[in-house]
């Protein structure tokens, strides 16, 4: 009892409510990472021909689900229970008041709920709504206002969530006046500035014109309009997903490694350069767009490459500060450290898998940055090759492993099974390495992404790397280790909640080596980065928008309007028709059949 | 703030690599003189197609000698002209744009690739060399039928266009002049 009593207390034991709220960011977050993989191995096994249960056109449905559950709603929700964990952790105080952090989080249940079954209606053909236009939802192909309003309730959801954890940091500042921002807390405000910045993009393109447009309210839109405001707030979001993982690779995993972090004002550096430089960038998705002058697209490239810097900053200092890790606990020899890591630990495993996928992403990035190489490449099948490394182990698996460490601190529950999660983590690096890899071969080859069916009639892909047929079985193969690993994944977590409670789960986070104090104060001027920050955006941004406003106007030159839900309805009335006439013949065949005997 | 030396070399490496892919593409640029697609045409009315003279005859037209300029339609869910045929050892520069929703052109294992959005007009300039036939596909997702939509560019020799342009000159380019030899794709000029 007094060993119980003298164990450090735990996250819920210091912060029941805010627990309880994290909890249930991240349970929506496995909901969505739960459904996100059964569309994932629908495709995988469709879009290779391996097996093709439901029609090509329900792919797409398939497909805009797969992108919205994975990258809006997993990737989000679990990073705003990791933020908030982050902010009361480090500040060591609770949130001001939970009522408001109880209504963002209904804002972005909410939001979330109306797209979700705006996309998801459009397998029935009873509910006469759709939204076959995938996570980029690109006009003048338009989805059901449904699917936009839900968005908009969402991100500004998250604008809650952000000025939650805003005001909580304020109020412990005039508690510890003269006292520097946390380290934890510092990545959150700096990434929520970043969001802020970037989603006042897609919060214009659907409110002045997408939702309006979907509603009848005005005609027509500028497609090159619509989609250089997406991009604006598409590539910053790529950060927004990415930060946490970052966070969590510089405050936890050297702990879990025995060490601790190698350099906190670095570590500020490194978020400071990506609030900075991540929104600047959208442009070098549109390098391919005509209506978006060269030199446009040349800014944008330049502003892309020097954001390799802080990744590669941060590559530095991990690795660094986890070979600390390894000296301390006996490590020793140029690479013989490697050895004296806890690679039994899921956590410290799955981190580790996680970032050295992230290298792999990274030189692909540099592919498709490049201007000019990136022709090779554009749109086919090698950028969902490069971002199932990014977003899609990267930041996934990183959010995985942390979820081994983190759940029995919200919890006081243990594990289910460790061994279970490191077969997991293990699974999820094998299947995504051969996906990704066949993903980025059957690229080169010319084979483009986001289509159900990538067989053509008319001409055969050229070989290289193994034949398009070969890639697709690596590709299914790879898809379905994943789908095993993330049943893995949800079934640990699932059993833990009924595994007994137990004392001693804590795990406190030790300070950098090189703390606070050696950082630079410039470095807390929040005011100064986001001052720079909007000066770099307008620099980006405002020529190239004026200049495709002022070639084709605000509404465009008159594209039309292509509502996928009463296409896909249509199409989806048909073939319940054929199906029922298919029904009705067999019914009188066996009817004529019995009557003939 | 203390910076560990390894990391200050590190961080000087980073910014050479970083340089040198900046390099790399300006010297494409203003070196071999890499074009990429741009705001170089006036944009267009994409429900009237039929009103520019760019688009209201979607076809492969010659424009110098060994020059061609193929002006394209990428509607749902093919294009038009399809295929697209020109002799071999020559300069072609395709002139897409689309009447509906935005969709890709790309011919197939070439850096001939381009978005296509309605009301703008993408062009891109290839030289082609030996005979070969390629394939064309919309690489960006456009609505249901998506993955049907699909063509084919055929480099012919000099003799196989002649007998192409005298069968199709009614404007009937259904024909299929296709060459089956093998070559190599020409890069972006």
């Amino acid at each position: 009892m007094s060993a119980e009593l003298e164990a450090e207390p735990t996250f819920v034991d210091k912060f029941p409510e805010e627990a309880r709220i994290i909890r249930a960011a991240m349970w929506g977050s496995f909901l969505a990472l739960t459904l996100g993989a059964i569309f994932g191995i629908i495709q995988t096994l469709h879009r290779t021909g391996i097996a093709r249960p439901f029609s090509s056109v329900d792919y797409y449905t398939f497909l805009t689900a797969h992108g919205v559950f994975l990258v809006i709603s997993f990737t989000i929700f679990f990073l705003v229970g990791l933020f908030t964990w982050a902010v009361v952790r480090s500040l060591d105080r609770p949130l001001l008041n939970t009522k408001i952090t109880w209504t963002w989080y209904g804002m972005m249940a909410a939001g979330m709920t109306m797209t979700g079954v705006s996309i998801l209606a459009g397998f029935t053909a009873r509910i006469d709504m759709s939204a076959d236009v995938l996570f980029t939802f690109y006009a003048p192909l338009q989805a059901h206002p449904l699917f936009y309003t839900g968005l908009v309730v969402f991100v500004v959801g998250t604008w809650v969530a952000g000025a939650d954890w805003f005001r909580t940091w304020l109020a412990w500042r005039e508690e510890n006046p003269g006292e520097r921002i946390p380290l934890q807390t510092f990545m959150v405000l700096t990434t929520m500035i970043m969001w802020y910045i970037a989603t006042l993009a897609i919060a214009t393109s659907i409110l002045v014109f997408l939702l309006p447009w979907s509603l009848g309210l005005i005609e027509s839109v500028n497609p090159t309009l619509t989609r250089t405001l997406f991009w604006f707030f598409g590539h910053p979001v790529v950060y927004f997903w990415l930060m946490p993982a970052y966070m969590l690779w510089y405050t936890v995993l050297p702990k879990i490694a025995g060490g601790r972090l190698f350099s906190d004002p670095l570590a500020r550096v490194v978020f400071v350069l990506f609030l900075l430089l991540s929104t600047p960038v959208g442009i070098h998705h549109q390098y391919l767009d005509p209506g978006i002058a060269e030199g446009f697209k040349f800014i944008s490239m330049t502003n892309t490459m020097f954001l390799l810097l802080p990744s590669l900053i941060t590559a530095f200092t991990v690795v660094a500060s986890v070979e600390y890790g390894a000296r301390r606990r006996g490590g020793t020899g140029i690479f013989g450290w490697l050895r004296a890591l806890p690679w039994r630990n899921p956590a410290f495993t799955g981190m580790m898998l996680a970032g050295l996928m992230f290298a792999a992403g990274g030189f692909s990035g540099m592919i498709n940055a490049g201007l000019n190489i990136n022709y090779m490449i554009h749109n086919t099948i090698w950028v969902p090759g490069h971002f199932h490394l990014t977003v899609g182990t990267a930041v996934a698996l990183t959010f995985m492993a942390a979820t081994y460490w983190l759940w029995p601190q919200l919890t006081n529950r243990p594990l289910y099974s460790p061994q279970i999660g490191l077969a997991q983590v293990v699974l999820w690096f094998v299947g995504m390495a051969l996906m990704t890899n066949a993903m980025h071969s059957q690229g080169l080859l010319g084979v483009p992404r986001r289509t159900a069916e990538p067989e053509y009639a008319g001409f055969d892909y050229p070989m290289a790397f193994g034949g398009f047929e070969e890639l697709n079985l690596q590709i299914a193969i790879g898809g379905t280790i994943l789908f095993v690993s993330t049943v893995l994944f949800i079934a640990n977590i699932v059993i833990t909640s009924w595994s007994p409670k137990a004392s001693g789960l804590a795990r406190p986070l030790p300070p950098a080596l090189s703390g606070p104090e050696d950082a630079p104060k410039v470095l807390d001027n929040l005011r100064l980065w986001v001052g720079i920050a909007l000066v770099l955006v307008v620099l980006a941004y405002a020529l190239p928008l004026a200049g495709i406003i002022s070639n084709s106007g605000v509404f465009g030159t008159g594209a039309g309007t292509y509502p996928v839900w009463i296409d896909a309805t249509t199409a989806l009335a048909e073939r319940v028709l054929a199906a029922i006439t298919t029904a009705a013949t067999l019914l009188v065949d066996a009817i004529t059949g019995v009557s003939s005997l | 703030m203390h910076v560990h030396a390894y990391e200050k070399l590190w961080l000087a490496l980073a910014i050479v690599l970083i340089l040198l892919l900046i390099g790399s593409v300006t010297y494409g640029a203003v070196g071999p003189g890499i074009a990429m697609v741009a705001d170089s045409q006036d944009p267009v009315d994409p429900q009237a197609l039929d009103e520019d003279d760019r688009f209201a005859e979607p076809r492969v037209e010659q424009v110098g000698e060994d020059e061609y300029a193929a002006y394209v339609e990428a509607y749902q869910f093919g294009f038009d002209p399809d295929p697209i045929v020109v002799p071999e050892h020559s300069t072609v520069t395709f002139y897409v744009t689309s009447p509906d929703v935005i969709h890709g052109f790309q011919v197939v294992g070439t850096n001939a690739n381009t978005m296509v959005v309605p009301g703008e007009v993408a062009a891109i300039t290839v030289e082609v060399t030996e005979p070969q036939v390629y394939g064309v596909v919309c690489n960006e997702y456009c609505g249901s039928a998506h993955h049907a939509m699909e063509g084919t560019f055929e480099v012919v020799s000099d003799e196989e266009y002649e007998e192409w342009l005298e069968e199709n000159q009614d404007g009937d380019d259904t024909e299929d002049g296709a060459a089956d030899e093998n070559g190599e794709e020409g890069e972006d000029a």
